[in-house]
């Protein structure tokens, strides 16, 4: 371990000490000493404010996310694989698609209430919408960088559609379609975050740390935020290490 | 017996709607285990040639029969080597030498032992559990060979193979390929531009013109094997075989 990678981080946490020492105001900057014991005891109810427990919180956002996650990949990747197959399907969709990507997930918020209502719908709606268009262009993008002679070889070898589609279309796509993945739950997890703040929802870390700022416990808005931030780096830190471990071919090889 | 190329003739219909014919009435015989090279200038539509054979493009006319049977797509009696690398980067050697046998459904041990031996024959064994990108271009190369012979065609179509190799490599491919072409007693259908290549290869070369892509003559080798490039004889087929190329380069330009 290199010293030196510690040093700003420790320096940081001094700095905030003296700083929320000389403010001496909780609301503006709490001392760190209140934040840790929250983080320290993820399963304890009483800093919570009866809304329980971070972990139950935690785990809240994590089932949205992941429900709105898995099914925008069972639809962006079927989509996209048929996309990158068909110049036709493109250019029919393309224009409808280039006109929705821009608009920003929480943009759909409105909408989302008018058609689902308050509740889970809604928010799943909205991590869809957000995780949706970067998988649907990655895997697009992944089908079309397929070399036409990995497909050629395997033709003249006496493959069927399906062989070529599942022994070389998919494995020579997967390694583009993973960064769509990875990159569409990172687009996924701060969603949900803003989407807890629906009206109606009562758990999940984005509600939690809103209605934490409604009672003031600026200690408890860090200590959500702080566990917001570490869920979404342990997530990330997966998806590189899969990335690493089976698709590492794609920069090796160019 | 043999393989049978009747009448071929290929157009396309550029964008602007003009017909550009790329083959005019090709009609040849290669008997079984000859080794036969199609020579030309680039555009001269060789490879599209051999495309047809592969059953990768269709020929506007013409019929292409194999042992008495009319060829209609790929067939799982020839097998063809690309020149850019075809291999599966996600694949490890043996596994890409596996592929046609997957393909063909032939699965557990004697798919791996067929393929050992295949990688065996191209002296590689040492390398089934690497991956192309650890490879150099002339081992890809021997990989492909051996992927292509595992399936056991009867005849190997081969396109340029060793085009993208430096001098040295190439050369000793060549002498490769003559001892597995020995060995197997393999039909091979091979395209290039080198005249020294062919010279070196192969019982006939077939010269083409260029586009329209006919045959513009027919040279035999009766030289022994193998052959030696400084030798007065080989010198004197090569000089022959230039001539005609050149001849032709001339004439397309008047």
């Amino acid at each position: 371990m290199r010293y030196h990678r510690v040093l700003l981080p420790l320096l940081l946490v001094a700095a905030w000490e003296l700083a929320a020492y000389f403010i001496a105001n909780p609301f503006i900057l709490p001392s760190l000493t209140t934040v840790v014991p929250i983080l320290a005891n993820p399963m304890s109810m009483t800093y919570t404010l009866g809304t329980g427990s971070l972990l139950e919180n935690a785990f809240a956002s994590i089932q949205r996310v992941g429900l709105g996650f898995l099914l925008a990949a069972s639809i962006a990747i079927p989509l996209g694989i048929l996309m990158g197959r068909s110049v036709a399907l493109t250019d029919l969709l393309d224009s409808p698609i280039e006109l929705l990507r821009p608009i920003p997930p929480l943009a759909w918020v409105p909408l989302a209430l008018a058609w689902f209502k308050i509740g889970l719908t809604s928010i799943v709606f909205i991590i869809f919408i957000g995780a949706f268009f970067p998988i649907l262009l990655n895997t697009v993008d992944g089908v079309r960088a397929v070399k036409k002679t990995w497909v050629e070889v395997a033709t003249t070898l006496g493959a069927s559609e399906r062989q070529i589609l599942t022994k070389v279309v998919l494995p020579g796509a997967a390694p583009t379609v993973w960064t769509g993945l990875r990159v569409g739950f990172g687009i996924a997890w701060m969603c949900v975050v803003a989407a807890e703040w629906l009206p109606g929802i009562s758990q999940g870390l984005g509600y939690l740390i809103l209605y934490a700022y409604n009672f003031g416990q600026t200690n408890l808005i860090i200590a959500g935020m702080v566990v917001i931030g570490l869920i979404g780096l342990a997530i990330d830190l997966v998806f590189k290490r899969v990335e690493r471990r089976w698709f590492s071919w794609r920069e090796l090889e160019r | 017996m043999g393989l049978k190329l009747d009448g071929i003739s290929k157009s396309f219909i550029l964008e602007d709607g003009t017909e550009v014919r790329a083959l005019d009435r090709i009609t040849l015989e290669v008997s079984d285990s000859e080794f036969v090279s199609v020579l030309g200038p680039s555009g001269c539509g060789k490879t599209t040639l051999l495309r047809i054979v592969a059953g990768l493009e269709r020929a506007t006319v013409g019929t292409i029969v194999l042992d008495g049977e009319t060829i209609e797509g790929p067939s799982p009696r020839m097998a063809m080597i690309f020149q850019e690398y075809s291999l599966y980067p996600w694949r490890s050697v043996l596994a890409n030498i596996e592929f046609g046998l997957e393909i063909k459904g032939l699965a557990g041990e004697e798919r791996r032992d067929r393929a050992l031996s295949y990688l065996d024959l191209v002296g590689l064994r040492e390398f089934a559990g690497r991956y192309p990108y650890e490879l150099s271009g002339g081992m890809r190369q021997r990989v492909a060979v051996a992927r292509a012979l595992a399936i056991e065609p009867a005849i190997l179509l081969m396109d340029e193979p060793f085009g993208a190799l430096d001098a040295q490599t190439r050369n000793m491919l060549q002498k490769e390929l003559l001892e597995i072409w020995e060995k197997t007693k393999k039909t091979v259908l091979f395209v290039t531009h080198s005249v020294d290549e062919a010279v070196f290869l192969s019982d006939r070369i077939v010269v083409l013109s260029p586009r329209p892509g006919r045959i513009q003559e027919v040279v035999p080798i009766d030289l022994p094997r193998p052959r030696e490039r400084t030798s007065v004889e080989f010198a004197r087929i090569r000089r022959y075989v230039l001539d005609h190329m050149e001849n032709m380069a001339v004439s397309s330009k008047v």
